[in-house]
């Protein structure tokens, strides 16, 4: 396995735990006030009526309870003061790489992602802490009318589009997380696609979180006029520290009649980030949303992507993985409420634990008394890796309609010595061959991924499993 | 000088057996299953191993695979001069010894022909999975056990019917191209049809080749087609009688009993 010495030579067991020197330019002090929401609205010189959401969505965050389910005893341990809410380590977004500042340039390079965006992306958005340090997207694309911002810049050059939308799929008053990112938020995507245009290939965001101590709270809008289909692809890493991060982002997705978004996620947090994160898109008639969700890193995930099937015949996707490994909980899930008729919805997610790892699948998928004719299908399959790991299933289904067809599956499985043994007797090493079995766990997952992410997240589940053999 | 080098090399690996196995004694949780067994098998050579249920035989084949779950208590194993004991089983695949299972495992996700490409990369080496040449011998493989290029994306074992799984240990086999084929009761399961491909694929890769095979067994049907060197039968974990063919069709026609009966009577 020669990916994993390399990646051995640089960090250690997470690959992408290295940091660089945090140089910042505007680095906030730790703890939230209504002045430093005032005052990262004031940096961002932004509309009124944005710096009265902010405001009105921090009193909000002050007031809500913390969730009273999920995994309680960690939630507790977010000292909300010892966050940093904003910090700034280059004064500008650049278009050209060489451009940016060499030490967060350096950052993106290993990281690979100029090499990326040459071969087989629309375009790319790199954010660093709070702020995106480099956006590019791909001339036809913009000629076609296509808008792929990052949210800060979106806000200022459209900003008719983004007070139409913004918070109108995720309220802040959702949940204690969306209040927070809509009182403190900075960077994310702002992309809109006009009528019956498709953006063929992939347009990726990056998030990177290399301080200390940094919360980061990007805000991506995604709207997909009528006719029209965009694939965005997100990928997170962050450097190992003993003290905690907060990753609390908010994801808005408008679907278009007729229109076609999916939005795929390789989360690979450090073992030390806080990931708290609400999606949800708003699929209209005939429209398809689809999430592709991984989650591979983090100390706590909790995030369900969900979709809102308003319009009749919309199709909502969640297709989901988690990797909960020592000291790591991966609370996933999915939403999907059927509101019209003749919606049709799928779920499947896939969980591994191993090292007393705890995954758990908590999903919710309802049908309205006036939806007819939904077709909901739910799989959920764990696979437990030994005695310590944890594997829970939290399944609720509301159906207010009888036409509804519902189908609904729950595996739990353990890597059998019999398995191992077969795939061993074949010259495979015991790590390797748990190997095998892993990356055809997530198969289904991986397959829908863009190649290159498949191998990296082959490769990532390949590190996994070493060592973990006793 | 190298000539001589050369020759002298030859003869004594055509002296030397490929498979020995002496007194072994093993057994699962404290649980005696063998009881002292030799077998011999020398280069090109083909033996059959029968027994009824539980008399040891896939404990035979799992041991000389490695299995971590069974107990050597005494006794040896070598390949080639090389003794096995202390090999883990993927070690003991890169030495030569391969085994048809008796019940091959389905492994949801991976996908065969990309299996197949790695086991050949791994026991063979990164060169031989690659290129016209893997291609043309997996193409020519399936072609003679009778499977369909489609079979290559299926998932490894998984939804595969009892006669699938059985031609995919053989393709695999003629794949890997060991020195030493272990094949656990291989034929059960298939039809008459079934019987022949495999035992012209078990034909096609240990004859002629300088491998070897031990084929375990119920029934003699498969040995119409194989034609063993030699027959071992085993009861209580003990090999009991060595002989050619003719002893397989004496056990078809007399059962198990006549032979216990016989080596009781031998024993008085």
């Amino acid at each position: 396995m020669e990916t994993s010495q390399e990646a051995r030579d640089v960090v250690g067991d997470y690959k992408s735990g290295w940091h660089d020197t945090e140089n910042s330019t505007i680095r906030f002090d730790s703890g939230l006030s209504e002045k430093v929401v005032r005052d990262i609205s004031k940096i961002k010189d932004e509309p009124e009526w944005m710096t009265e959401i902010r405001v009105k969505a921090y009193q909000h965050f002050i007031e809500r309870e913390m969730p009273t389910w999920g995994n309680m005893s960690m939630l507790e341990q977010i000292d909300f003061e010892e966050v940093c809410y904003y910090l700034r380590s280059s004064s500008a977004t650049e278009n050209d790489w060489d451009e940016v500042p060499d030490e967060i340039r350096n950052t993106f390079e290993r990281l690979g992602i100029p090499e990326a965006e040459q071969k087989w992306l629309s375009g790319v958005t790199a954010q660093y802490e709070s702020e995106a340090v480099y956006h590019s997207i791909r001339e036809d694309l913009v000629a076609q009318g296509v808008i792929f911002l990052d949210m800060d810049s979106g806000l200022r050059e459209y900003p008719e589009i983004v007070k139409k939308w913004f918070c109108s799929v995720v309220p802040y008053s959702d949940n204690k997380f969306s209040a927070l990112n809509t009182a403190v938020w900075s960077g994310g995507s702002f992309i809109y696609v006009p009528k019956g245009v498709h953006v063929e290939m992939p347009v990726q965001a990056y998030f990177r979180i290399n301080a200390k101590n940094m919360g980061q709270f990007e805000r991506t809008l995604i709207v997909a006029d009528e006719g029209s289909s965009i694939h965005y692809v997100e990928g997170c890493t962050a450097p190992t520290y003993s003290t905690d991060s907060l990753h609390s982002a908010v994801v808005e997705l408008v679907a278009l009649p007729g229109s076609h978004i999916r939005y795929s996620t390789v989360q690979n947090w450090s073992a030390n980030v806080y990931n708290l994160v609400t999606k949800r898109g708003i699929a209209h008639k005939n429209a398809k949303i689809e999430w592709v969700d991984g989650n591979i890193g983090s100390k706590l995930t909790m995030k369900y992507p969900s979709v809102i099937l308003k319009g009749e015949g919309s199709h909502a996707e969640v297709i989901s993985v988690a990797y909960s490994g020592n000291g790591q909980h991966q609370d996933a899930g999915a939403k999907i409420h059927h509101i019209a008729s003749n919606t049709t919805s799928k779920i499947l997610s896939k969980s591994i634990s191993k090292d007393g790892g705890r995954g758990s699948y908590r999903g919710m998928v309802t049908v309205s008394p006036k939806a007819e004719n939904c077709k909901l299908n739910i799989v959920c399959d764990a696979l437990i890796l030994d005695d310590e790991s944890r594997s829970d299933t939290y399944p609720t289904m509301e159906v207010a309609n009888p036409t509804a067809r519902c189908e609904h599956e729950a595996s739990v499985s353990k890597v059998s010595d019999e398995q191992l043994f077969y795939l061993m007797s074949r010259g495979h090493s015991e790590e390797e061959a748990l190997a095998l079995i892993v990356n055809g766990f997530f198969e289904p997952f991986t397959r829908e991924l863009p190649m290159e992410y498949a191998v990296e997240l082959n490769k990532l589940m390949a590190l996994e499993m070493e060592g973990s053999i006793g | 000088m190298f000539k001589s080098d050369d020759i002298c090399t030859q003869v004594m690996q055509s002296k030397e057996p490929l498979l020995e196995i002496k007194n072994l004694h093993a057994g699962i949780d404290g649980n005696v299953i063998l009881n002292g067994i030799d077998i011999e098998i020398g280069p090109g050579e083909i033996h059959a191993i029968m027994g009824r249920n539980g008399s040891g035989k896939t404990t035979t084949a799992n041991i000389v695979m490695g299995h971590p779950d069974f107990d050597v208590e005494d006794g040896e194993i070598k390949l080639m001069g090389n003794d096995l004991l202390d090999l883990e089983p993927w070690e003991r695949a890169k030495e030569g010894v391969f085994l048809s299972f008796q019940y091959p495992q389905a492994v949801p996700g991976l996908q065969v022909g990309n299996f197949l490409k790695k086991s050949v990369a791994s026991i063979k080496g990164d060169e031989a999975a690659k290129g016209k040449n893997f291609r043309e011998l997996l193409k020519k493989s399936m072609k003679e056990l009778n499977m369909p290029s489609s079979f290559l994306s299926r998932y490894v074992n998984d939804g595969f019917s009892g006669g699938e799984k059985k031609r995919f240990e053989i393709l695999q086999m003629m794949l890997l191209q060991p020195k030493l084929a272990i094949l656990d009761e291989t034929d059960s399961g298939l039809d008459i049809d079934g019987i022949r491909t495999v035992a012209t694929g078990i034909n096609s890769s240990i004859r002629g080749t300088g491998s070897g095979a031990l084929i375990i067994t119920h029934y003699s049907r498969i040995l119409d087609y194989v034609k063993p060197d030699k027959i071992h039968v085993l009861i209580d974990g003990k090999i009991v009688a060595t002989g050619d063919s003719t002893l397989a069709t004496d056990l078809e026609e007399n059962g198990y009993d006549w032979l216990e009966e016989k080596i009781k009577g031998g024993d008085e």
